[in-house]
């Protein structure tokens, strides 16, 4: 809607600039009426992007916000009573026994996935970057993890992943591992296990940003490199890394934030299970909320995931800023 | 059993469902006041799975037509119903008819979108004492249960047959026949002890049977059921995957033949129907000592009228309920559905006609509901259960500790 109307009005400025305001620098063609109808048409155009934002974005987390301080139950839903309790949730919470574990569970979990994806990934990046026979279709084909329902991925993994028929057991006991692990069952691997299956799903991401970013480093300065004698790791560390360092701080950052808040496919694999061994502060909020309806409790655990993730936010918007200066140059 | 044919793991879309209740005051505008004549009813159940489904696709018409309205049914996945009737409730939308999970009764008139269904001259005299305490809310019958289910032990005809044992009825026999039966990549019994409702549904029968009580599990009676289940997979008579499996995975697990016997409901019969060369018997769970009556909790949905604000229509999905228990189709729907009738009465005519449900029907005799004691606080202790089966089954602790850290928060 908005695109068209802008089309219409004024069909000769590029829709970049509406995306990215630039304040206006220097001498403008007309003064007054011009710009007052430039002014406009930006306002225009961020209106509905600014409405979106507010009823999708910002009604929730405020209500998130405040729910958090309430006693919200399933009877708020007909009453509309949500007693105000200050901090109890909160307190509630965190004194748990579960909240330290289910802290360090995120954390763990967090780390594991993103050094597993970014390394896998970066690697892969890398290699796909030399062109041979298939790897246009090999590198669509990686893409796979990513297209399928995190439902349907769960449930394969689940499978493979069973003690005594699992795919990877049987594939174990092939290669004359007698010992079966319970990579859902035991309490020590449980947690490993779901990292794996999600730096599998993560791995095309990172792929894919950095196959990008790659692509954007001039070819010349390999010439370079190499003229002086700069080849394959060497290149690597003094080429390719300094130029890639902008998109890896975007993706890293992205990567935290899509992690940190990862509930289906743990929901998927253990529940939360065995005993606690993979709850984590989004599982813990969910199970608050969905299964033993206190609501206000669930908004509490959600509000320090949403905290935590808005480090990360900033944390990337400075990162991109950089990227984006850094393109600039 | 709740939620049975959408297990939460498999549910994860009610997220989404879910993420939509804070909108949901943007809904219709109320039940309509309107006083004419009423044409049609709205129904809410969630029996998305056959042979459910078609069963009360057809019960529900046939009351309508008695009724003389027409039913616009809805079907929601399970772990969606709740979901959507709290954001109903907010938005004041709740269907005419609506059915709920039993252990969700409680919880949801306790927020006052239930109206007792004494107030149409409805009771649930004669009624399964625990079938009844679940549908009751400070002292008013919020719901009627035309049929319940429970578990009990499954066995393999002819794996038992094999090894020369007869189906355990006391714990002691359970662990017997368990480690006899377990045989190469077989094992003796299967169960689900998997982190959510399903797991501490399972280990009812255990506990309450041996005297334990979900307003306290850190008793000895609840840890020496705890024990028996710790005994079984430590000895290898049960396998470490009961931790992640569900009742579903249960039942393929027997079904394929890697248990010989598991814990399961009668809502596997259809499934387990179909798998050929499989015979199959069902026994009350064990007891702790020989002559004791199993306490199993008490399955099944009961049927509710919201309050929508129209006297006429509410009358009419009054007479729907009504409708729907009546002695015919509870035994109707108990044949249909593999499940039992909630009326007292009704017990030796249904035997009669089926005796395969003959075993669940004495189960549900002296089975309870879970909502009868705490109610509305039933999910947190469920959690603290299965938690503490959990932490005992991993190692994590001893079944005394793991209960009482689980009682203590």
């Amino acid at each position: 809607m908005a695109d068209r109307a802008g089309g219409v009005a004024a069909p000769d400025r590029p829709l970049v600039s509406v995306a990215a305001p630039v304040p206006p620098r220097g001498p403008a063609g007309g003064w007054r009426s011009p710009r007052g109808r430039e002014r406009l048409l930006q306002l225009g155009f961020l209106v509905p992007a600014v409405a979106y934002l507010l009823l999708f974005f910002g009604y929730p987390v405020v209500q998130n916000a405040v729910m958090g301080f309430q006693e919200y139950t399933t009877r708020t839903f007909y009453t509309g009573e949500a007693p105000w309790v200050g901090f109890d949730n909160y307190a509630a919470v965190i004194s748990s026994n579960l909240f330290g574990t289910a802290l360090l569970n995120t954390a763990l979990f967090t780390a594991g996935s993103i050094a597993g994806q970014f390394v896998i990934g970066l690697a892969i990046a890398v290699f796909f970057q030399r062109r041979f026979p298939l790897s246009g279709t090999l590198r669509s084909l990686l893409l796979l993890p990513w297209l399928i329902p995190l439902i349907v991925s769960g449930a394969v993994w689940r499978w493979i992943l069973d003690q005594d028929n699992g795919a990877l057991n049987q594939f174990l006991g092939v290669l004359g591992v007698a010992d079966r692990p319970g990579w859902l069952t035991s309490t020590s691997l449980a947690l490993v296990a779901v990292i794996a299956v999600n730096i599998w799903i993560g791995i095309p991401f990172n792929t894919t940003i950095l196959y990008g970013g790659l692509q954007d480093v001039p070819r010349e300065l390999y010439e370079a490199a190499a003229l002086d004698g700069a080849t394959g790791w060497r290149a690597f560390r003094h080429v390719t890394w300094p130029l890639l360092r902008p998109v890896v701080n975007v993706v890293l950052v992205l990567g935290v934030v899509y992690t940190i808040k990862v509930l289906d496919i743990i929901l998927g694999l253990t529940d939360g299970g065995p005993a606690n061994a993979t709850q984590t502060i989004a599982t813990q909020a969910y199970h608050l909320s969905f299964q033993e309806f206190r609501f206000g409790e669930g908004a509490a655990m959600g509000n320090v995931l949403i905290v935590i993730s808005l480090v990360f936010a900033l944390l990337y918007l400075r990162a991109n800023r950089r990227a984006l200066a850094g393109e600039g140059r | 059993m709740a939620r049975r044919g959408a297990p939460l793991r498999t549910a994860v879309p009610a997220l989404v469902a879910a993420a939509a209740l804070g909108l949901s005051a943007c809904g219709g505008g109320g039940g309509g006041a309107g006083g004419g004549e009423v044409t049609s009813l709205r129904v809410l159940d969630y029996y998305n799975n056959e042979p459910d489904k078609t069963v009360y696709a057809q019960k529900l018409d046939e009351c309508g037509r008695q009724a003389g309205v027409a039913i616009e049914r809805e079907v929601v996945p399970g772990a969606q119903l709740v979901a959507k009737v709290l954001q109903q409730a907010s938005s004041r939308t709740l269907p005419d008819v609506l059915m709920l999970d039993n252990p969700d009764l409680q919880q949801i008139a306790s927020t006052g979108a239930l109206a007792p269904v004494t107030d149409f001259g409805l009771s649930a005299d004669g009624f399964q004492e625990g079938v009844a305490s679940a549908s009751t809310f400070e002292g008013q019958v919020y719901g009627l249960q035309p049929v319940t289910n429970s578990i009990g032990l499954f066995y393999n005809v002819d794996i038992l047959a094999q090894a020369g044992i007869t189906p355990p009825t006391t714990w002691d026999e359970l662990k017997t026949a368990a480690a006899t039966l377990t045989q190469g990549e077989r094992y003796g019994v299967a169960f689900s002890a998997v982190a959510d409702y399903e797991g501490a549904w399972q280990f009812l029968p255990f506990m309450w049977t041996n005297g334990g009580d979900e307003t306290d599990i850190a008793t000895p009676q609840t840890a020496q059921a705890l024990q028996l289940w710790v005994d079984l997979v430590n000895s290898g008579s049960a396998s470490k995957s009961v931790l992640n499996w569900g009742q579903a995975d249960v039942k393929d697990q027997f079904a394929a033949g890697n248990a010989a016997m598991m814990v399961n409901g009668p809502w596997q019969f259809p499934a387990l129907d179909e798998v050929a060369g499989l015979e199959y018997e069902v026994v009350p769970i064990p007891v702790p000592r020989a002559g004791q009556d199993v306490v199993a909790p008490l399955g099944g949905e009961t049927w509710t009228i919201p309050r929508t604000g129209d006297p006429a229509r509410q009358a009419k999905a009054a007479e729907i309920v009504a409708c729907l228990n009546t002695d015919d189709n509870q035994i109707a729907l108990a044949t249909d559905r593999t499940t039992v009738p909630t009326k007292t009465a009704l017990r030796d005519r249904f035997v009669a006609e089926v005796p395969r449900m003959a075993a669940f029907t004495d189960i549900v005799q002296t089975a309870r509901s879970r909502t009868g004691k705490l109610g509305a606080e039933w999910p947190a202790a469920a959690t603290r259960i299965y938690t503490a089966v959990q932490t005992a089954l991993t190692g994590g602790a001893t079944p005394e500790q793991a209960l009482q850290q689980a009682q203590d928060g």
